[in-house]
């Protein structure tokens, strides 16, 4: 019983890392790549590790393998966060179908805006000048 | 019946793994290069996790805890390079 369990969440977890893999290879931006990656590697890592735990039947074990899942939860999250900013930041070209770069927009924005109130506060000044 | 399941396991685990190295070879920028890295890290940990399950040996789980934090730092590090910019 505990084989056919464990076999079940063996191979589901390792279809689930040959999935991000084909992902990470097959995806045509940075971004969607890190997606496939994180997502499923998080997924593909629990499955073998509540397999192994099973397996094994020790509640060491057990504690090691919730340990590396709960940190794997925790870091996969964050990692894939410091490596979209930085590669943002770092102007990687995005995939030519990418429909909303929401940070593109709201910077044109906050531009015009900052000339506008530019040229608001330049008026009076000058009008302090004629005075 | 664990004997072949984890065969195929390692099996499925190991060709994901050279698909990953495939991209770290390709990858045209360097933040492809770290998404890869980042994926061979956790593939690894999961083909200790796997070996640990098939042989019984506690003490691998302990390696796999070690790669995963050092995996995680060296993304976070080679990210906080990447953003830095180009030494002057």
């Amino acid at each position: 019983m505990i084989d056919i369990m464990t076999a079940i969440l063996w191979l589901a977890g390792s279809a689930f890392a040959l999935l991000a893999a084909v992902g990470v290879l097959r995806m045509p931006d940075v971004f969607t790549r890190m997606q496939a990656s994180t997502k499923a590697s998080t997924l593909g890592l629990g499955c073998l590790l509540i397999g192994a735990a099973l397996q094994m039947g020790d509640f060491a074990s057990f504690i090691r393998a919730a340990s590396i899942g709960a940190f794997a939860l925790l870091t996969t999250p964050v990692a894939g966060h410091v490596i979209a900013r930085a590669s943002y930041f770092a102007d990687v070209p995005l995939w030519k179908g990418t429909v909303l770069d929401e940070r593109k927009r709201d910077v044109a924005q906050e531009s015009r805006d900052q000339s506008s109130r530019y040229d608001a506060d330049t008026l009076p000044t000058n009008d302090d000048g004629r005075r | 019946m664990l004997a072949i399941t984890t065969q195929v396991t390692l099996v499925m685990l190991g060709l994901a793994l050279i698909i990953c190295f495939i991209r770290l070879v390709k990858g045209p920028t360097l933040p492809d290069r770290i998404v890869a890295t980042d994926l061979l890290g956790v593939l690894v940990v999961g083909v200790i996790a796997v070996l640990a399950g098939w042989s019984g040996v506690r003490a691998t789980l302990d390696a796999a805890i070690v790669i995963a934090l050092v995996g995680f730092l060296g993304t976070v590090a080679y990210a906080t390079y990447v953003e830095r910019g180009d030494p002057q």
